[in-house]
């Protein structure tokens, strides 16, 4: 029985969700990935050394539109393997070409999973994170998206690489992507990935030097709270929260932030929760590992120059 | 299906009924969310701003006033109610036992078979609920119509001046794409999208007079075992509240809380 792994698109090194999803699809067995835009030789060579050999990608480059021709192939890719799974990363781009294949192959779909067992039971939070539930797919194919650190499997070892099959799909293109303009963040870790986020909110009052300086200092990404965003202090881009990106990383610094129901909703997964504000009644204290009462731009610059004194 | 040159528009939106998020929701012994306090889903207005923009901006002659459809329990006639009070003209109500437990999966079957009796030219739908949270019915419905997604737009919504194409900006998260579909079209929206209107006195008076036609699944052509857990692709085993964390200490800044603070980090292993 196969295991389908659906990426949008893959570059070598793996990063390590894609690593992750490539370790996953070992772990269910058969893994096939299916690439919706057609990847390079050492894209294909990387998936074989994380053992995953068969690599599918259409045969006209789908990339140049959005959901319909890449759920088309993964489409065919399921009438072809019936694969027992089909895992994606939890994207957004991933979701919709899941959703669409899902509802035309007449299956079952689960997203944004915290944990898949060996019986494929999933774990998902949600009501922004104040439940969680447990559903099994009752399909014969059943297509999940997966959060990081869903499914825990050792990395494979490395599989012969077959190169890339393509695939003929229909050709149909929906909705076309008529520019692309990549979005700059600074230099810092992108918000998804990065292993500390610090966030600022409506306490920096728009000055953010402070949430940087740290975020810096701990090599981390920086995010913001919806009113941040709205307020064009930062870019929407790094908002957290239900309508912004969710992030989970070892270590969450939210400075300013009151932590509203939505903004709880993107971080509250993190592993260690630190939350620095004037208000002693914020809800966000509810949720901190550690809560400072007080002013963050006495707490972030005192702490940034403290652990650049420990590390010289 | 496709669009006809000289008919106006049909713009429809798709609402969902929802636990207000501001209070505290919980599931029922049947693993299903208790509705009580229930409101228009917040992420929709931006849906229905996005449509009434449409139709103000190309007037009567290209797109017709806006239709509301929503898919739930008898009480979800208040969030249909509340979009005819924002400014929709006409609303549909598909209310039907069967449906109740439905996964998006089944969802998504009802939606496709009330579309096609509607039979607009635009669906317009938030970016989620905000209780399932999954963002995937705009996708699964466009996929079973066959027709283009404009999926996620953040700005920039634009019907061209024929009425025919439609455009809109969307914001990822490592870039930034403009994206183009003819009609007929699936588009979903934001909450970055736009600023949804308030209902104002007048139009609040004037949603009483405003028709809503109520379906049941016969109506749609739909049999019973379509929908519902039966006609589901996901079984719900288990749903409760998130296990607490447990409690944190909390510090006042005595002008060392700095310190502290990369103490507790150093503690964890964290720098």
């Amino acid at each position: 029985m196969s295991t389908i792994l659906y990426f949008d698109s893959v570059s070598a090194p793996l990063s390590g969700a894609e690593r992750e999803l490539a370790a996953a699809g070992a772990h269910f067995g058969g893994p096939v990935a299916v690439v919706g835009s057609v990847p390079d030789d050492a894209a294909v060579a990387a998936l074989a050394r994380a053992g995953v050999g068969r690599v599918l990608a259409a045969a006209q480059d789908p990339s140049g539109s959005l959901a319909i021709a890449q759920a088309d192939l993964l489409l065919a890719a399921v009438r072809e393997l019936s694969p027992r799974l089909v895992l994606a990363a939890s994207g957004a781009r991933e979701t919709e070409v899941l959703a669409r294949a899902a509802a035309l192959s007449e299956s079952g779909l689960i997203t944004s999973v915290v944990g898949l067992d060996d019986e494929l039971t999933a774990a998902k939070s949600v009501l922004a994170g104040a439940g969680r539930s447990l559903s099994r797919g009752v399909t014969a194919t059943v297509f999940v998206t997966l959060k990081p650190g869903a499914v825990k499997a050792q990395e494979a070892e490395a599989v012969p690489t077959q190169g890339v099959e393509p695939v003929e799909t229909a050709g149909r293109s929906g909705a076309v992507i008529t520019s692309r303009t990549a979005r700059a963040r600074g230099g810092r870790p992108e918000l998804g990935e990065a292993r500390v986020v610090v966030s600022g909110g409506r306490g920096t009052d728009g000055d953010f030097t402070a949430v940087e300086a740290l975020a810096d200092v701990l090599g981390g990404a920086v995010g913001a709270s919806r009113v941040a965003a709205d307020n064009g202090w930062v870019g929407h881009e790094l908002q957290v929260g239900q309508t912004g990106r969710t992030v989970a990383p070892e270590l969450y610094v939210a400075a300013g932030v009151s932590g509203a129901v939505q903004h709880l909703a993107g971080m509250r997964t993190a592993g260690t929760i630190v939350a620095v504000n004037t208000d002693e009644d914020a809800p966000i204290f509810e949720l901190a590992d550690l809560g400072i009462v007080g002013r963050l731009e006495d707490v972030l610059p005192q702490a940034a120059v403290e652990i650049a004194r420990r590390r010289a | 299906m496709s669009k006809s040159s000289s008919a106006p528009v049909r713009v429809l939106v798709l609402v969902k009924y929802v636990p207000d998020s501001q209070f505290p929701r919980h599931f029922d012994a049947g693993n299903r969310l208790s509705r009580e306090e229930s409101i228009l889903s917040e992420l929709d207005e931006y849906a229905l701003e996005a449509a009434l923009a449409i139709s103000e901006a190309h007037g009567g002659e290209k797109v017709s006033p806006v239709t509301v459809l929503t898919v739930g329990p008898d009480a979800a006639a208040a969030a249909v109610k509340k979009a005819l009070q924002m400014g929709a003209a006409s609303g549909v109500h598909v209310s039907d036992e069967a449906i109740a437990g439905s996964d998006a999966l089944a969802t998504s079957r009802v939606l496709e078979a009330a579309v096609r009796r509607v039979q607009p030219d635009l669906v317009v739908t938030g970016m989620s609920s905000t209780d399932a949270e999954m963002g995937v019915i705009a996708s699964m419905l466009a996929a079973r119509l066959g027709w283009p997604q404009l999926t996620l737009a953040s700005g920039d919504v634009e019907l061209s001046d024929d009425a025919a194409t439609l455009s809109a900006r969307r914001d990822e998260d490592t870039e930034v794409l403009t994206l183009s579909a003819p009609l007929p079209a699936v588009l979903s929206v934001t909450d970055q999208a736009n600023e949804p209107r308030y209902p104002n006195f007048k139009s609040i008076l004037g949603a009483r007079k405003k028709p809503v036609e109520t379906l049941a699944l016969a109506d749609l052509g739909l049999s019973p075992e379509l929908v519902g857990p039966g006609g589901s692709g996901v079984s719900v085993l288990e749903a409760g509240d998130a296990p607490a964390r447990p409690a944190g200490r909390v510090i006042v800044d005595d002008g060392e809380a700095g310190v502290a603070l990369v103490d507790f980090l150093a503690e964890r292993n964290l720098i």
